[in-house]
């Protein structure tokens, strides 16, 4: 077991052209982009909810979560469901490839810039042989308080 | 011996015990010779003092044990019954709920009961000054009069004998283990526990006197008894025993001594009960077959393990939906008869499943009897309560609710609406108050009235504190109906008390009333005549999980609206729209109501060009409000569901369910709406 304190599983997906990374502990399950039901009067980067599996699962947009540029969904699009505490959402990615095993040395603390996202999402930066995986905050990228400044900038 | 397991079961059944106790109580009260009343009580009491004696409550047990000496003293005509005793009674039950509560929330159950324990003694003894003091029975080994068998001084409740039938019928052996210590012993716990651990190696102890817990403080003198469950002999589990140091005699004995056992007895006594119902009120009879029946015929379920059932059907039935759909579109006759069985019998599921959640609404009812007596004693007023309905059942969700309004309803009609003895009297009505109770079902609602024969709603006196209050206008005032005008007492901060009393009239209160019943989606309603008395009549719905609603669409979005605060649906054309104050309110039957365009709330895309406008009119306690929709799908029954932790307090939506297509719908709150 010493192995797992010392390393453990992500899974990589892409937004444009940067990898992130989250942990694969967090995640629930990866779907496809399926009917979402608009919620209205909701930040604008909360696109509604789905029906999964008979639980409505509120889902947001991470490219509009990150202010970035947006772009229509593909067929490569996914919906990943993360978990932390009580809290279950689904992110809209613009795609889930695989998993990879990361080694604590490997990730760096976040560089002042990485990309297009703010520095408060990061929690370090992965570097593996030839690809560059920004690891993500979930508690700070699903935080309440933001939900609730972003609504009242939304509305 | 392990008694965890038992906690919960202990706690539901000392409940039960404890209600039959305070039922029976209210009972004596109005016929106080009756006593086959009295052996119903002693029976709960002393079921009750077996089991916290096991569980080791001891403070529990010590006043158990003291009231059912009283009872015993009132069987043996020896006390009186009075209103002091009563009192007292009730003052008991109301501290062994306390200990009972305690328990439940992880405490130890113990209280300090020492007044009331002294009132009982006085009680018990009191009023048998004449009377030899030897004839009132205080060993607790013989609670009847009738026991007196000589090798059973074990008194065993229900549960235990249970064991004991079981075990005999499975071919063990029962023994009644009389050990006794080396009078010179000095650890005696030590030997005790020695013992149970050879008699836990041979089979199992169901009971011993004294109880574990006072074994293990040393709190016996030099011997004790247990009943053991066993397929060893009865010269084996001797030996055994005796081969722990210190233990100087056993006595095993057979327990198998039916003729003279208390369940015998109890059966005598209960055949003798029926007897005595029979000549009794209906009512009572009832009553006895009921717990008859309910002994053998019901199990004890964890509420969770219903929960979970039901959070499985309701998938059941969202995929019933999508199931359905599909073979429509597919068009296959095999498939199509499959799902239409599918159906069937998942809609016959979801009936039993209803039920199932189903409780008396008496659970709710059964706690009022006493509170009243309690508020009439404290307000000087005479009331006869009657209850009618109270076996109608209702979703324990909605249960759960309706306590709180009922308490509040309750204490203002007892308080405002019953007089006084004196003031009835003066005003030509028989001194004691009526208060009824009833509730019944009709369609797929239930329904639970509170009458009271008291003073009434003085209309003139609402209708000026509403005026002063500003909720309406003078102009309003003149047309308002008389339901109308009653209804403004359950507005917030309204009270026509001139006096605030400690039971009510701050003006608190009712309005929280209404807020809870329509919050679970009932209404309320208030019919009085002043002088003759006022009925306040709740309809509430049936279940919460599924519920009916209305599902319409905005553009290409499908939104639900609970039917229950529908009142109707009209399609109106655009020239019939008024402009009031730069809001669109159209007249709807004689009334003024304003319009508000879901479109606009829910921020779709408006590009209407319609020369009609289909509208949605809701109501939120005597306001309405007209929704305007693009267009009605249809009535259904849907499974409510949250928007889960994310998405807390959305504008306008309660909720969302999941359509036949898979889709989710959210579900709109329409109080939210109305201002």
């Amino acid at each position: 077991m010493e192995e797992s304190v010392n390393q453990f599983k992500v899974i990589a997906f892409h937004l444009g052209d940067e990898e992130y990374a989250i942990p694969v502990t967090n995640v629930g399950s990866i779907e496809r982009i399926q009917h979402i039901t608009r919620v209205p009067n909701t930040p604008p980067f909360v696109k509604g909810v789905i029906n999964l599996r008979g639980v409505v699962t509120p889902v947001i947009d991470l490219r509009e979560r990150f202010n970035m540029e947006k772009t229509p969904y593909t067929e490569s699009s996914r919906i990943i469901i993360v978990r932390i505490d009580e809290l279950e959402v689904g992110m809209i990615v613009d795609g889930a490839h695989d998993v990879v095993d990361v080694m604590n040395e490997d990730i760096e603390p976040p560089p002042e810039v990485v990309g297009s996202i703010e520095v408060n999402y990061i929690k370090g930066v992965i570097k593996l042989q030839k690809r560059l995986l920004v690891l993500l905050d979930l508690n700070q990228v699903l935080l309440q308080e933001e939900f609730n400044r972003m609504k009242e900038i939304g509305s | 011996m392990e008694t965890n397991q038992y906690l919960e079961v202990f706690i539901d059944e000392s409940k039960e015990n404890l209600q039959i106790v305070n039922d029976q109580l209210l009972e004596l009260e109005k016929n106080p010779d009756e006593l086959s009343i009295v052996n119903e009580m002693f029976r709960a009491a002393h079921t009750l003092k077996g089991m916290s004696a096991t569980m080791g409550f001891d403070d529990l047990a010590d006043l158990t044990h003291k009231m059912e000496n009283v009872f015993d003293s009132i069987r043996n005509q020896i006390a009186k019954v009075d209103a002091n005793m009563m009192d007292v009674l009730f003052d008991s039950v109301q501290a062994l709920e306390e200990m009972i509560f305690d328990i439940e929330n992880g405490g130890d159950g113990k209280k300090d009961v020492q007044i009331i324990v002294e009132q009982l003694k006085r009680i018990e003894k009191g009023e048998s000054i004449d009377v030899e003091a030897s004839s009132v029975v205080t060993t607790e080994e013989n609670p009847t009069n009738t026991t007196q068998s000589s090798n059973t001084s074990i008194d065993l409740n229900e549960f235990e004998w249970t064991v004991i039938n079981q075990a005999q019928s499975d071919g063990y052996s029962v023994f009644h283990i009389d050990v006794s210590l080396a009078e010179d012993c000095l650890l005696k716990a030590a030997r005790v526990f020695m013992v149970f651990e050879v008699l836990e190696n041979s089979g199992d102890v169901i009971k011993s006197i004294p109880p574990v817990d006072d074994l293990e403080d040393e709190n016996f003198d030099h011997s004790f008894e247990v009943l053991l469950v066993t397929k060893e002999t009865d010269e084996d589990v001797k030996h055994k025993i005796l081969k722990v140091s210190e233990i100087v005699e056993v006595d095993v004995k057979l327990f198998d001594d039916k003729p003279m056992t208390e369940e015998e007895i109890e059966k005598i006594e209960l055949e003798k009960q029926e007897k005595d119902v029979d000549e009794a009120t209906e009512e009572g009879k009832k009553s006895v077959n009921n717990k008859a029946v309910n002994s053998n015929k019901t199990i004890r379920v964890n509420i969770d393990r219903l929960d979970v059932l039901m959070n499985l059907f309701e998938e059941l039935v969202i995929d019933r939906g999508r199931l359905e759909q599909l073979s429509q579109e597919l068009n296959h006759n095999e498939l199509k008869s499959t799902v239409e069985r599918i159906s069937r019998v998942s809609s016959n599921l979801q009936n039993i499943l209803l039920t199932m959640r189903m409780v008396p609404i008496d659970q709710v009812f059964n706690r009022f009897p006493r509170m009243i007596r309690q508020l009439a004693r404290e307000l000087n007023k005479e009331i006869n309560l009657k209850i009618e309905g109270a076996d109608t059942e209702l979703d324990r969700t909605v249960i759960d609710e309706i306590g709180d309004p009922l308490v509040h309803l309750i204490r203002n009609a007892i308080d405002h609406g019953i007089e006084t003895p004196e003031i009835r009297k003066k005003n030509q009505k028989s001194e004691q108050g009526h208060l009824l109770l009833k509730a019944y079902h009709s369609g797929n609602h239930v329904f639970v009235e509170i009458k009271d024969d008291g003073a009434g709603i003085n209309k003139d006196k609402v209708l000026k504190k509403a005026l002063a209050n500003g909720l309406v206008t003078q102009e309003e005032a003149k047309t308002l109906t008389d339901q109308q005008i009653n209804e403004f007492i359950l507005a917030s901060g309204f009270s026509t008390a001139d006096k605030v009393s400690d039971v009510s009239g701050r003006g608190v209160g009712l309005d929280v009333v209404r807020n809870t019943i329509e919050s679970i989606g009932g209404t309320v309603e208030i019919f009085s005549e002043e002088g003759k008395g006022t009925t306040f009549s709740i309809q509430l719905p049936l279940t919460l999980s599924i519920i009916a609603v209305m599902l319409v669409n905005l553009k290409d979005e499908t939104y639900a609206i609970p039917l229950s605060t529908i009142i109707e649906t009209a399609v109106i054309k655009k020239d019939e729209i008024m402009k009031v104050h730069n809001k669109e309110v159209i007249d709807f039957r004689g009334q003024i109501v304003p319009l508000v365009d879901l479109r606009e709330v829910f921020t779709v895309e408006s590009d209407r060009e319609d020369d009609y406008y289909s509208i949605v009119i809701v109501r939120k306690g005597d306001k309405l409000a007209g929704l305007v929709v693009d267009s009605f799908i249809g009535q259904q029954e849907i499974v409510l569901k949250g928007l889960g932790n994310y998405l807390t307090q959305v504008f306008a939506i309660s909720g969302a369910t999941i359509l036949g297509n898979g889709q989710v719908a959210l579900i709109i709150d329409t109080n939210a709406l109305i201002k």
